[in-house]
C-alpha cells in the first residue's frame, strides 16, 4: 500500500493540483505535500500525491538501474533467439 | 560498476558473516512493499540457510483488526457509496466482504486516491459517499487533505471510517514484547519519507539490534541485508539510512503538518498486536462532522477471526506461513480465509505466489 513511484511534473495550477507524466502516462497529482514543486520536477507519487521531491541525483539512480535492466534484457532476448 | 552488479559481492559479504555464526541470524522488515520485492526477486533462496528474513507488521492491510474491518462492512450495507483502495477490497469479515457486499447489490467503488471518492461526492451530492481509510503515515495525509477538501467544499454527504495507524507505537509494542528473536531490523522507505529516519533514532541501542532503513529495489535490500549482517556482527546497534536520496532525517514537513491538523492520536487494534495506546490516527473534534462511524452510529465491533488462522503470529514473525495449516490448501489468493493472503503486500500472498516450492523443494530435502 506504501507503494511510491516516481513521475516528473509536466504542470501545477495555484491550488496545487497537476499532472504528472509516469511513463508516457498523464495523471493528476496533488502537490500539497511538496508545495515548490515546478514543472520539470522528479516527484514521488503515492495515492495520487506526490510526497516527495526527488534530486537529480536519485533520478540518475533510478534510470542506471532501469537502463541496466532494459540492456540485460536484451542480452537475455539475444541469448535465447 | 551497475549497482545490480554488486549484488553478488554483497551476497559474498553476507554468506562470509552467516558462516561466522553457529546460530540462525533473524533479520525483519516492516514494509509490505518490502515483502513482495524480497519473494518476488527470489532473495530468500540466494540466502545462507542460517538466515532467515521474516515479515514484521508491515502490511496495513494485514495488521488491520477484525472489528476495523466488520465497521467497513457494516457501513457497505447502508445506502451509501463506500469507496476504498483496491487492497481492502477481497479482505474477509465476519460475513463476507467489499466485493462479496457488491456482488449482492451494495455500492462499493475502488479508487486510487482518497481525494478521487470527494471528487465523485461533489459530482453527485444526491449521494452519500464513505472513504475507507486505512495504512499507516504513507497513506494517512493523503486522507487528511481529502478532509481538508471536503471542508473547502461544504461536502455534506462525503466523509471517512478512519483506521489509519502509526508504525513508531507497533514497532515498541512489537520489540517490547520480545516474544520473537531479533537481530536486525529493516525499516520502511516511504513511511520513512514521510516521518524522516529521526524517529527511529534511539530504537536501536533501546532494544539491542541494528536498523537500516531501505529502498524498494532488489540490489538495495541486498545492500541493507549485508549491512544488516556486518552490523550485527560489529555489534553496533546503530541506525543507518540507506535510502538518502528520498529519505531525509526530517521527513516531510508538509505531510506531518497535514496529519497534526487533522488527526489526533488514539488507541488502536492491530492484528497480532492487541491494543497499542496513541498507534492509531483519528479525526480530531473540529472534523467530527465527516467521521462515518458517528454520521451513521456504527459503533466498535468485537471481530472473530478465523479459529485456524495464524496471520496475527506470522505478522509478528513467530511464525512463518508454511506453519499454517490452511496455507495453500484452504486459503489460498483465490479464496482467502486471513489477510495476509488477500493483501498483494501479505506475507502469505507473496509465499504462495513465489515462494513455496522453494519451501516444499527444502522439505522434501530434509526427509
Amino acid at each position: 500500500m506504501c507503494l511510491a513511484v516516481p513521475a516528473r511534473l509536466i504542470e501545477v495550477d495555484a491550488q496545487l493540483q497537476g499532472f504528472v507524466d509516469a511513463h508516457s502516462n498523464k495523471l493528476p497529482v496533488n502537490c500539497v505535500m511538496v508545495p515548490d514543486a515546478v514543472p520539470g520536477d522528479w516527484l514521488l507519487i503515492h495515492a495520487g500525491f506526490a510526497i516527495h521531491r526527488l534530486s537529480e541525483q536519485a533520478v540518475r539512480k533510478t534510470w542506471d538501474l532501469l537502463e541496466d535492466l532494459e540492456r540485460r534484457v536484451e542480452e537475455d532476448s539475444h541469448a535465447i533467439g | 560498476m551497475r549497482l545490480a552488479e554488486k549484488i553478488p559481492l554483497w551476497l559474498d559479504l553476507i554468506a562470509a558473516v552467516a558462516e561466522r555464526r553457529d546460530d540462525t541470524v533473524r533479520l525483519m522488515e516492516v514494509c509490505g512493499t518490502h515483502t513482495m520485492s524480497i519473494f518476488r526477486s527470489g532473495i530468500p533462496s540466494l540466502l545462507p540457510d542460517n538466515l532467515k528474513l521474516l515479515s514484521g507488521p508491515g502490511c496495513p492491510v494485514c495488521v488491520t483488526s477484525q472489528g476495523d474491518i466488520d465497521r467497513i462492512l457494516a457501513v457497505a450495507q447502508l445506502p451509501v457509496v463506500t469507496c476504498s483502495y483496491g487492497d481492502m477490497l477481497r479482505v474477509p469479515g465476519q460475513d463476507g466482504s467489499l466485493e462479496s457486499a457488491r456482488a449482492k447489490g451494495s455500492d462499493v467503488c475502488v479508487v486510487y486516491s482518497a481525494l478521487d471518492s470527494v471528487r465523485m461526492a461533489q459530482a453527485q451530492p444526491t449521494r452519500e459517499f464513505v472513504f475507507a481509510a486505512v495504512g499507516f503515515e504513507t497513506t494517512a495525509p493523503a486522507t487528511a487533505a481529502a478532509v481538508l477538501e471536503a471542508r473547502r467544499l461544504k461536502l455534506r454527504n462525503w466523509s471517512v471510517m478512519c483506521s489509519h495507524k502509526r508504525v513508531v507505537p507497533a514497532l515498541h509494542a512489537l520489540f517490547a514484547a520480545d516474544t520473537t528473536r531479533i537481530d536486525g531490523i529493516l525499516l520502511p522507505g516511504h513511511v520513512s519519507v514521510i516521518l524522516g529516519s529521526n524517529v527511529y533514532r534511539a530504537l536501536p541501542s533501546l532494544y539491542d539490534f541494528p536498523m537500516v532503513i531501505a529502498g524498494f529495489e532488489d540490489w538495495q535490500i541486498v545492500e541493507a541485508v549485508a549491512r544488516l549482517m556486518e552490523l550485527a556482527a560489529g555489534r553496533q546497534m546503530v541506525l543507518e539510512n540507506m535510502y538518502p536520496e528520498v529519505v531525509t532525517p526530517e521527513g516531510s514537513i508538509h505531510a506531518q503538518q497535514l496529519l497534526r491538523v487533522v488527526f489526533q492520536l488514539g488507541d488502536a487494534e492491530w492484528r497480532g498486536l492487541g491494543n497499542i495506546p496513541d498507534s492509531g490516527l483519528i479525526l480530531a473534534p473540529a472534523f467530527d462532522d465527516f467521521d462515518a462511524g458517528r454520521r451513521y452510529g456504527v459503533r466498535p465491533i468485537e471481530g472473530r477471526e478465523h479459529p485456524a488462522c495464524r496471520c496475527g503470529e506470522i505478522i509478528t514473525g513467530l511464525v512463518q506461513p508454511s506453519d499454517c495449516k490452511l496455507f495453500g490448501t484452504a486459503c489460498t489468493p483465490v479464496h482467502p480465509l486471513g489477510p495476509c493472503m488477500v493483501s498483494s503486500e501479505g506475507t502469505c500472498q507473496a509465499w504462495f505466489k513465489y515462494h513455496r516450492h522453494e519451501v516444499a523443494k527444502r522439505e522434501a530435502a530434509k526427509l
